[in-house]
């Protein structure tokens, strides 16, 4: 046991461990809050609490697992303080951006246009082996605007509660139903452009 | 119901319990469309993919 515990505390010492974690805790922070100097103070504070206690963690992936589930606490607060800096401009853009998507999406009796209408996804589950499949999930996320991402990625990746992010960002229930819809909307959108309809077949099959 | 209503609900059912009416209006909707039923597929398959994503970016390199 008390190797374990020792383990722990060379692993935080481990200069090249701490800058590949360091590495990617950036990465993650960084396509949660949209901004490299927020995601750097959420990641340097998230590896302070874990300098602190390293003691009490064996192993080489407790240890992780705990680090990342530090640094998520610290994006939730840092989330729910960054709201009121958003600026009007930049929510002007993002609303007239979406008065777009649904004329692009729905006809004007609100039902979808002929080929925006949802296809049947093959396979999804072997999808999610697939290396490339992770880019282009990435690189969907980092095309939803600012607004919407941000309350996505608090209720899908932080698993908020609607309460939780209404209070945090300010919104009314209904605001937020509405940017959750948008963002889901083109997020389903986009992979299936990218994915489902670009030969995800040929891309699974072993 | 049309389809810009139908995945409204079937969002928002995400994050609250439809009511009674709600389902059943949705319900009949899904039937007649095949797109929005896709849709409703895709919502769960996303919470899957997204749930994925995050643990996959916590055991990255393990």
């Amino acid at each position: 046991m008390t190797r374990f515990l020792n383990s722990a505390e060379n692993l935080l010492a481990d200069a090249a461990f701490l800058e590949d974690i360091r590495r990617q805790m950036i990465k993650f922070a960084t396509l949660q809050l949209g901004d490299g100097h927020l995601a750097e103070d959420a990641v340097q504070e998230a590896l302070i609490g874990a300098l602190k206690n390293a003691s009490s963690f064996g192993g080489r992936a407790a240890l992780k697992t705990w680090i990342f589930a530090i640094l998520k606490n610290k994006i939730a607060d840092t989330l729910r303080y960054k709201q009121r800096v958003v600026n009007a401009s930049s929510l002007l853009r993002e609303e007239d951006e979406d008065e777009d998507l649904s004329e692009l999406l729905f006809d004007r009796k609100g039902h979808w246009q002929q080929d925006e209408r949802p296809v049947a996804w093959g396979n999804p589950e072997a999808s999610l082996r697939e290396t490339h499949f992770w880019s282009m999930f990435e690189a969907c996320l980092e095309r939803l605007p600012p607004k919407q991402a941000r309350v996505f990625m608090m209720r899908e990746f932080i698993e908020l509660e609607v309460d939780e992010i209404c209070a945090a960002v300010d919104l009314t229930i209904s605001n937020l139903h509405v940017l959750l819809h948008r963002s889901r909307l083109r997020l389903r959108e986009c992979i299936e452009n990218k994915w489902y309809l670009q030969g995800e077949r040929k891309n699974a099959l072993p | 119901m049309h389809c810009r209503n139908a995945t409204r609900l079937m969002s928002e059912a995400q994050e609250r319990p439809l009511s009674i009416t709600e389902r059943i209006s949705l319900k009949l909707h899904l039937i007649m469309c095949s797109g929005c039923h896709n849709f409703k597929d895709q919502m769960t398959m996303l919470r899957l993919m997204t749930r994925a994503y995050v643990k996959r970016k916590n055991e990255h390199h393990e």
